[in-house]
Formats: structure tokens, sequence, C-alpha cells
């Protein structure tokens, strides 16, 4: 491992180290039982299989977005809309459910498949915005988050309400339909073997197949992709298609996997978390799971400290935002790395003889 | 107090990539002196200079400038101590006037909020007088020819009270013409007691006007020595470690059948200037077709057009007969063109990507390197590896990234890409700039046995000594056009080329020599 990989790891540890320390801080500055409120926040999850079940639930949303941004990112597209693709592939998931009559092993493919299609093409449209027209990819998928959400609660209020269920939300979605949970105990559903196998699936397309190094290589620097003879243009959007599709995917099976009805009214905020799970796994979809799991123990700690304290699961945004901070900062920790990097260059000076 | 005017003692610079630049130099100065900094590209001249001027901050060492032992933390600082440097890409303002640029920062005020124009107008007119520099001083930086913008860049730093003066390859942006008048500019300094630093690595200048040399190589100092006292060979000697191949041995040229045919060739640049006008030339397989001229005279338009890059063009070219206007830059590459781009951070390299990777993005679509959709890591593994191994870049593994090595390193991981698709013509633009001498001679020996082999070479280059050993053929490119074209290179010298690269000889006739109709 050379001096730079140590470096990376070490300040992203060093970044989580920090941000805890501080989130600790103010827990003691503003609780009256701090000692409570971060034993619960650490171990709270483990207290129960009902509790961890919670994490791993919490997680797998997490790394269906996580790996489609970090898809999207390598290729450097700061595509935004994986917000409104998550929210369309449960829209969609749900609606084919409750419209079709398949087999029951074939119908939550189909569902997740054609939530897959509709969040691709969410996160397309700005893609192709920007091809044809220049226009800032980032302010155009930001947008169509707003858009899809309206759109959703459109569809939502006119089309697939039970006027018999006393809030806003969907008929039920057929019971064959929706997704088995495989531990006792817990909600945790089929989903998580579908989330760690578009995982992986996501690692080998980046890093072994054509299409992902030409992606990769497009996102570290275009214009010598291009003047490799790799089509740009191509890879934009084929970047955008993926990993949309992927954030769809992910939205369908957290409908079928979690709820049982349609409800979601407002932005759910997986596509805002797939950028701090993206900046943790360093664009890597093989990291993903293991950042989600991360942030998703974190967020299941903290709610289980504000049921059982006087602490407010708010303050995990802080930590995580201290997080991120620390990880995008370059300089932060520079002249320790400088000092390494001297380190190491002047004990390979005597090892390198001279050629007379 | 001694004559010393400054030593520098046990410098060590490493930069952020691990480099270490500058290795326990101790370099002196003599009052009133032109003192040489002598080394290859990379050797640490510039490194060494910009640890003196403020802009790096060293790991360790010690500098005393008049017996008093110093720091020089940033550049005003060491404006204020007396240090001006005159870099090798000019400092100025291109839309401000002469007198302007020479009093920025330092502007004489009207009131406290105004800047007495006039008095600046004075002040540079004086300035000028004293040191002899004709220069209008109310025209504007961007309508001077280099040699002059050169010299307000030297009047800037005089202004600033410089004794000592840092000059930066001065002469590598210069024709032969501007250079002899810099050099009697110089030594007038020199009377006046100004010490000077003159940074090169062209051996003949050193002779011509320095005092002494110090030379470096590798980051270390090889010792300083009287120029009378020592002869260009043992310089040269000092400067690479082994005596450096000047000419290198061709094959007799064996011209083939014509591969490309530009006709008629015009590109406008993005303001809309005529930046190719009206081009015409051929080019044949077993040939090295150098193409010399000031840098901006529009080769680099030519190359984007040749190469895919830029279709936006008129007129017409051939690549095997088949015009390339239609085809998509992997097309072009397809047929057998490489390319080594002028800058090869922006172009030529991913810089955090690992040099695997960097060699694979032209041929990683070939049939030995992938299938339909994956890649044969192992293949590309063992082909990396080869490819490493027969170009000697110098690297940890090939997972290093290629931001992590030295430029010479850089441009011969580039150069491996390039050339491992046996390419059929090979567009070299700039191939050797800004790297050490042992990798410049590897690259350029490689270009003579592709063209030995029978590939046709575009060779573009601002280093007159690379055209002149290269080339079969050699062109002088001036404002879009060729205005020279010698079918003998032998038969042109280099004086007489600088005329052609000024503008101030041009040649109409050029059909037949350097196209068929």
């Amino acid at each position: 491992m050379n001096s730079n990989t140590k470096f990376n790891i070490l300040r992203t540890l060093l970044s989580v180290g920090i941000a805890l320390l501080i989130s600790f801080i103010l827990i003691l500055l503003t609780s009256h039982e701090p000692v409570k409120a971060v034993v619960k926040l650490l171990t709270g999850p483990l207290e129960s299989t009902r509790r961890f079940g919670n994490v791993i639930e919490a997680m797998i949303p997490l790394i269906f977005t996580g790996v489609g941004v970090s898809i999207m990112f390598s290729a450097n597209q700061i595509n935004l809309a994986g917000e409104g693709s998550f929210h369309i592939g449960g829209l969609v998931a749900t609606v084919i459910a409750l419209n079709t009559t398949l087999p029951a092993g074939i119908s939550p493919i189909v569902c997740i498949l054609l939530a897959g299609i509709a969040g691709s093409l969410v996160t397309a449209i700005p893609a192709v915005l920007k091809i044809k027209t220049e226009s800032d990819i980032l302010v155009s998928s930001l947008m169509m988050n707003y858009l899809i959400l309206y759109f959703s609660n459109y569809i939502l209020s006119y089309f697939i309400k039970d006027p018999s269920a006393g809030s806003v939300v969907s008929y039920a979605v057929p019971e064959m339909t929706q997704f088995s949970t495989i531990f006792a105990g817990t909600r945790i559903h089929i989903g998580l073997f579908i989330a760690i196998v578009v995982a992986l699936l996501g690692y080998v397309f980046l890093y072994k197949t054509k299409l992902g190094y030409e992606l990769r290589v497009t996102g570290e620097n275009q214009d010598f992709a291009r003047y490799s003879g790799i089509n740009v243009l191509k890879i934009t959007l084929i970047s955008s298609l993926l990993g949309g599709f992927v954030i769809g995917l992910g939205g369908g099976v957290e409908i079928l996997g979690m709820y049982s009805r349609f409800s979601w009214t407002s932005l759910l905020g997986y596509g805002w978390d797939a950028i701090i799970i993206t900046t943790l796994a360093k664009k890597n979809p093989l990291y993903v799971p293991f950042a989600a799991f991360f942030l998703a123990y974190l967020r299941t700690g903290a709610s289980i400290m504000s049921r059982s304290t006087d602490v407010a699961t708010e303050i995990v945004i802080i930590t995580q935002g201290l997080i991120i901070l620390l990880v995008v900062a370059e300089q932060f920790l520079s002249k320790y790395k400088h000092k390494m990097i001297a380190k190491e260059a002047k004990a390979t000076l005597g090892n390198v003889k001279e050629v007379e | 107090m001694s004559n010393k005017v400054l030593q520098m003692n046990h410098i060590m610079k490493i930069y952020p990539n691990g480099v270490v630049a500058v290795e326990d130099v101790t370099f002196e100065l003599i009052k009133g002196e032109i003192h040489a900094l002598l080394g290859e590209n990379g050797a640490g001249k510039s490194t060494l200079m910009k640890v003196l001027f403020g802009i790096e901050s060293p790991e360790q060492g010690q500098i005393i400038l008049n017996d008093k032992e110093t720091t020089v933390k940033s550049p005003q600082d060491a404006i204020s101590k007396g240090i001006g440097m005159v870099h090798q890409h000019f400092m100025l303002v291109p839309s401000l006037t002469v007198a302007e640029n020479i009093v920025l920062g330092v502007e004489p005020a009207k009131s406290k909020m105004f800047i007495d124009m006039d008095k600046a107008v004075e002040i540079s007119k004086e300035i000028a007088k004293k040191y002899n520099f004709e220069i209008d001083v109310t025209s504007k930086v961007e309508e001077l020819p280099v040699g002059i913008k050169q010299k307000v860049e030297i009047l800037k730093a005089l202004y600033r009270g410089a004794d000592v003066l840092i000059l930066d390859e001065p002469t590598a942006v210069l024709t032969p013409q501007e250079t002899d008048e810099l050099f009697i500019q110089l030594k007038k300094l020199k009377e006046k007691g100004h010490t000077i630093i003159f940074i090169s690595h062209k051996l003949d200048e050193i002779k011509e006007i320095c005092d002494r040399a110090t030379i470096m190589r590798n980051g270390k100092s090889k010792g300083t020595h009287n120029v009378a006292d020592i002869s260009t060979t043992e310089m040269s000697r000092l400067m690479v470690g082994r005596d450096v191949v000047l000419s290198f041995d061709k094959k007799p040229i064996e011209l083939k059948d014509t591969v490309m045919k530009v006709r008629n060739l015009t590109v406008k640049g993005s303001t809309g200037v005529l930046r190719v006008d009206d081009l015409s030339f051929d080019l044949k397989a077993g040939e090295i077709f150098g193409i010399a001229g000031v840098e901006g005279n529009g080769q680099g338009h030519l190359v984007e057009a040749i190469t895919g890059l830029n279709k936006k063009y008129n007129g017409e070219i051939l690549v095997f007969d088949e015009d390339i206007k239609k085809h998509s830059i992997k097309q072009i590459r397809e047929s057998g063109m490489a390319h080594i781009p002028e800058d090869r951070m922006t172009l030529g390299c991913a810089k955090n990507m690992n040099i695997l990777d960097n060699i694979l993005s032209n041929q990683f679509d070939s049939k030995e390197l992938s299938g339909k959709v994956m890649l044969k890591s192992k293949k590309i593994q063992e082909r990396v590896n080869e490819l490493i191994k027969e170009y000697l870049v110098k690297c940890k593994s090939s997972k290093q990234n290629v931001g992590m090595l030295s430029g010479g390193n850089i441009q011969k991981v580039v150069v491996a890409r390039e050339f491992s698709t046996n390419p059929k013509i090979i567009i070299a633009n700039q191939p050797t700039r800004g790297i050490d001498v042992g990798a410049a001679s590897f690259i350029r020996q490689r270009i003579i046995e592709y063209r030995d082999a029978g590939c046709a070479v575009i060779l573009i280059s601002a280093d007159l000594n690379e055209v002149f050993e290269l080339s079969d053929r050699l062109a002088v490119m001036y404002k879009g056009k060729f205005a020279g074209v010698f079918k003998d290179v032998d038969s042109v010298t280099e004086i007489e080329l600088g005329k052609y690269m000024l503008g101030i000889k041009h040649d109409d006739r050029l059909e037949g020599i350097i196209y068929e109709q």
C-alpha cells in the first residue's frame, strides 16, 4: 500500500472520529443525561435483534442510491436527480403491482425492473439537456426532483389513492408481489441480497468492463478521454442511465420490501444520503455497503437515543455534515501528508543509485 | 563585507508528489557576475530558484543574502530584499500598457485613490532610458513581440530595485536575433553592478555570456566552474552524466506511398482569428516531416484538425485517401494514427489514474486486451509491464498514479501508449518538451525507429536542434502558413531558419516541394 492510500484511509477514519467527538461534545453541552445518550447512540442498535434489523433495513436503500450515485460521479456527472429516481421507482413499482396480474415469482421482478427504467429516465433527462443545450446538469437535475415529486403526488392523489384509507396512501400492493422477510424478528427482506449483488455488479462494471473503464477515464479527464477516441457524449448518457436505473431499482425494492402502500408525499432524502456514502466510499461500489452500514447504524442509534433520552436525532445530521466537510477538505491534514511523503522520499533516496 | 551577494547552503526541496527536486544543493553568487545555472529540464534549477524567490519553501537549508542569514517567505518578500525574477512564462497583463505593467502594484498615486498615469509613463520612460531599453512605454503589452515583452519583465524587476536578477530560460522563446539583443542588454546590466542568474541548458549561450556556471543534475549540484576554464563537452558531460548523442543514426530516406494529403486547410480560432491559412501538404510513409516555428503560429490548430479533435475546418484532409471530416477520433486512430499531444497533462493523461489505466485508453477495445464486455486483466497487466520495461518508465509499479511521476516519465507513458498500437502515422507535437535529456533522446530514437520501419511522422517542435536532427523535410510555420520549406535540412542554417520563423523571409513558391498537384 503506498503512502497515498494509507493517507486516504487515515484521513477518512480521522474525519469520522473528529465528527463523532464534536457530536459528543454537543450532547454533553445540551443534555441532562449525556452519558446515557452517547451509550444509546453507539450501542443502541446492538441491544436487540429488532433494532439491529432496523440498521440493515435502513442500509438497503442506501446501498442502491450509493451505487447509483457512485456510477454517475465516477463519470464526473454530478447528477443530483437520484432523489427523483428513487421516488419514481417507488411509484412505478406500486402502479405496476396494482395494475397487473402476473405470476407470483415474476410480478416483483417486473415491478422493480420497470422501476429501474423509470429511474434511469429521470437521471437521463438532465444528461440529455446537457448534451443538447449545454445546460448545467447540477441545476437541471436538482429541479428534476421537484418535478418528479409533484408528478408523483398527482398520480397518487388522482389515480392510485385508496379512498378508504385514513391518509393519502395508495391501495395496498398485493401480498404476492411484496418481498418476504428473511430473518424472523426483523423486517429484513430479500432486497438485501439484491442490494449486495448490485454493489458487486457495480464494482465489476466500473473496474472490470470496457464500458466501465471508459466511464472512469471520462470522469477523470474528459479531454484525455476524447483524445483517446472515447465517445464522451455516449459515456455521459450511459452513466446517467445506469446510475438512475440502479437508484430506481432501489425505490422499487423499498416499496415492495418495506411498505405495503405507496405513501411518499415528500422526498425521502436517500438521494442526498447517497452523496455522503459516495464520498465515504470514494466512488467505489465495493465500499458502498460499508459506508451505507455506517450511516444506517448512526441513524438507527440516533433514533434510539432520541426515544430514550432528551437528545434529538438531528444531532447526527451535524455529525454527517462534519464528516463530509472533513473528508472533502483537500487541505485537511495536508501538512501531515507532505511530511509523510517527504519522509518516504528521503528513505528511498539512499536506495536509488545514480546512473552515471 | 565579502564579495558574495548570496549563499544558499544545503538546500533541500521535496514536492507534494514525493519528488525530491533539490537535494542538498549549495549555490553562491559573486557581485556583478552573470552566473549560469545549468542543467537539463527536471534537474532542479527552477526549483532552486523558486526557493530563492520565495515561491517554494525548502525542507532544509540556509539562505545568506549580503552576509545576513534570511528566509524568503514570498515573492513580495524576495522583491523587497532586492531579488527579481523573470519567469519563462511572462507575468504581464496583456491588456495594459507597458508603463502600467511596470508600475503594477507600486503605482505612483495622484491622491490616495487614483493612479498618476502621467507619472507612471514618466517613470517607465526614465528607467527604460537608464538601462538603454528602447521601448514605447505607452503601447499595449498584447501587441508586442515576445522579445519586447521579456524586456518589460526585466524592467519591471529593475523598477522594483532588483540587484539580483533571475532569468528563467530567457532565450527559450526568443529568435536568434532577439537573443543577441538580450545578451547585449544583460552585459550592460552587469556593468551597472547587477548580478544575474541565467538559467539555461544551452551551452553555447552560456559560453558566450556567463562568467561562472553551476551545473545541476538530478537535484544535485555538480560544482561551480569558471566558464572560461571549462569546455562545452565537459559541461555537457557534467550535466547529463554521459555524452549526449547529438546525432542519430538514420537510415537513408526511403519514401513510400503518400499517407496523408492536406489541401487548402483553413482553421479559425475561437475568436474567429485565422489560425491555419490555406495550408496544403503531403505526407509520405518513411519520412519525418518537421514543422518548426515560434509557438502560436497555428501549429496547435493544424494538429487539432488532422487528428480529428477539431472538425470545424475548411479544406480537405485525406488519410489513406479517405476524407476524415466525418470520421470519429476512434476511427482515425484505428486507421493507424498516433498522436503525442503538446500538453501531456491536459490531453495526454489522466493524472489521478494509474499507469495501467493511462496506457489502456487507446487500446482497451483491441481483441487481445478485451472481450465483448470484459477487460482481460491478466493480458493487460502483461502488456503494460512489458511497455514499462521497454520504455524504461521509472515507477514503483503499474499501479502508481501517473501524476506522481516526473515529467519525463509521464511523457514516456504517453509515448509508450501511442506507439504500442503500431501506428502508421505519428503526429508528434513537442514530443520532448520539458523533459530530461535521457528521456528526450530515448523518445527521439524511437521516432526514428518508426520512421525507418516505414512510418510517416509529422514532428512539430519549437526546439530547433530537434527538428534539425530528426527531420527529413522541414517547413517553417509562420502566421498559419508555411513561410519556407526545405527538402534538404542540412542546407539551411539556424540563423536562416530564424528569419523564416520571424517572418522576415518568406518563400512563395512552395508547390512541388510540399505537395504534388
